[in-house]
């Protein structure tokens, strides 16, 4: 049983005007790591819009754990390439912001605040964040700044996780730091991810199903499942068969630059 | 590390400048033996200030009053419309045009219509003091919630975040520094509005206080009132940059940004 699935989905942000994406299908199984690569401008953003159900399709249908998506949907998880922590909230009071707008959080947050709080702080303790909690966002680097983000974004348990090039922002070293970090919470306790991103390495580091788009309109063009045992260390990524698997991806991306 | 006259010179350097300026004022004054009835000297409007302090006082009392009084009106009009406008894009594309078109009208080409409407005195100034200072409230207030950083809004969203939800987590909080800014520049504006109206059209206030004065050459007398003006702008002005400081210091983290 998928948990999300598109079923020949096309959209046109401007009614008769240039397709952002065209003829998507895939499907997604529950607690699948799946990463979206792309040129940059080939709808991988579109995507995430269409299974939030912040855009809507203009033809096809957008699933999600076997109910067709119609408006925004709630409890959604997602991280971005800038945190987007509100500067005025301590990083704790940041992190406990989705519990203060999803159900049934929300209507429990006076009673239960300590033991929210407690469970923020062990969310922010497994991600290398401890001490950090009463620290504004601005008082914390760039790498801090997208674990917390990342905090944000599961603090309420989220079935599915969207991030859109979360590390896109950060030096080299940070970001496959992060990437450990990322599998690390996916693998205690599983959740769906989807992950946009250009980095063809995170890429095959983290996921189990790649896909591989092509830019204006975006099409889905390759799915290509990767097959390497869990869980990924950074050694893994100098093997060979990473570093193939890395290669095919890129073949696909330098076809589609050059048509 | 600086010397120490240059710290001094630093903190105290409106001070400094405010008294050079009178002392060559002063000078000028009485070296050129400028009559005191086109141009008094500091000195000759510090004697009259002293001597006719019960009758500035009063007049003094009256313009702030009614100052306030219009501002505090600004300010929940501009509150009210910038939140509007800032949140519906709708109200922005009907309202926007026409306020600014009003903004354009000098408000003292407005006076005489008041007056019409609600006689000499208190009332007219209260309300041109109003109509000189919502518009900075109303357009900061808006510019703070319309820029609000779309992915922020698409990370709520997700969540399942009502637009009300997003106004109280999000939108007001982070319009609050423009708020605040606003605050400063609309509490000199109210004063420019009373005073304008009291020349024009009442028998109080500082500025009916000014004309009366000049009509009877009274100049010592005129500058005097302009001096407490000046004055009661800047305490005001210190004041909600104060206010501005104790509650959105977040904003005004970076060294040496504190304006």
């Amino acid at each position: 049983m998928s948990f999300v699935s598109f079923d020949r989905v096309s959209l046109a942000y401007d009614e008769g005007g240039p397709l952002a994406i065209e003829d998507v299908s895939l499907t997604v199984d529950a607690n699948e790591f799946v990463a979206v690569v792309g040129p940059s401008g080939c709808g991988k953003s579109t995507l995430m819009k269409l299974v939030s159900g912040l855009s809507k399709p203009s033809q096809g249908v957008v699933y999600l754990s076997g109910e067709q998506v119609k408006g925004p949907q709630k409890s959604i998880g997602m991280a971005f390439q800038a945190s987007n922590l509100l500067p005025w909230r301590t990083t704790l009071q940041n992190i406990l912001l989705p519990l203060e707008i999803v159900q049934p959080y929300r209507s429990q947050m006076r009673r239960n605040r300590r033991e929210f709080e407690e469970q923020a702080r062990a969310l922010l303790a497994r991600v290398g964040l401890a001490g950090c909690e009463d620290k504004f966002p601005w008082e914390l680097s760039g790498g801090m700044q997208q674990r917390a983000s990342i905090c944000r974004a599961l603090i309420h348990k989220p079935r599915l996780l969207m991030l859109d090039e979360p590390f896109g922002a950060l030096d080299a070293f940070t970001r496959e730091e992060l990437w450990c970090m990322l599998q690390d919470l996916w693998q205690e306790s599983p959740f769906t991810v989807v992950l946009v991103t250009h980095d063809l390495r995170e890429a095959v580091f983290l996921a189990d199903t790649v896909y591989v788009m092509s830019k204006g309109p975006g099409r889905i063009l390759v799915r290509k499942p990767i097959d390497l045992p869990r869980p990924r260390t950074l050694e893994d990524t100098y093997t060979d068969s990473f570093a193939s698997q890395v290669h095919e991806l890129r073949e696909h991306i330098g076809r589609i630059r050059q048509t | 590390m600086k010397p120490r006259y240059q710290k001094f010179l630093i903190t105290h350097a409106s001070w400094i400048l405010l008294l050079s300026l009178l002392l060559i004022w002063e000078i000028i004054c009485s070296s050129l033996k400028v009559p005191e009835y086109l141009f008094p000297a500091p000195s000759a409007i510090w004697s009259a200030g002293v001597a006719r302090w019960e009758v500035i006082l009063q007049h003094a009392l009256q313009t702030f009053f009614t100052t306030l009084a219009g501002f505090a009106i600004a300010v929940a009009v501009g509150l009210l419309l910038g939140i509007a406008v800032g949140t519906y894009p709708v109200v922005y594309r009907a309202l926007y045009p026409l306020l600014v078109g009003f903004n354009s009208i000098p408000k003292v080409a407005f006076v005489p219509v008041l007056v019409v409407w609600f006689g000499i005195g208190t009332v007219p100034a209260i309300l041109t003091a109003f109509l000189i200072s919502f518009f900075p409230v109303l357009v900061n207030v808006a510019t703070g919630l319309a820029t609000l950083e779309p992915e922020l809004e698409d990370v709520l969203r997700s969540l399942g975040a009502s637009k009300m939800d997003i106004l109280r987590k999000v939108g007001l909080p982070r319009a609050l520094p423009y708020f605040f800014a606003s605050l400063k520049v609309a509490i000199t504006l109210a004063f420019v509005g009373s005073v304008i109206s009291e020349t024009v059209a009442s028998n109080l206030g500082i500025g009916y206080l000014m004309m009366a004065a000049s009509s009877s050459m009274d100049m010592a007398l005129v500058f005097a009132g302009l001096f407490v003006i000046g004055a009661m702008g800047v305490g005001m002005y210190e004041l909600f940059a104060f206010f501005e400081k104790r509650f959105t210091g977040w904003a005004h983290r970076s060294p040496g940004g504190a304006f």
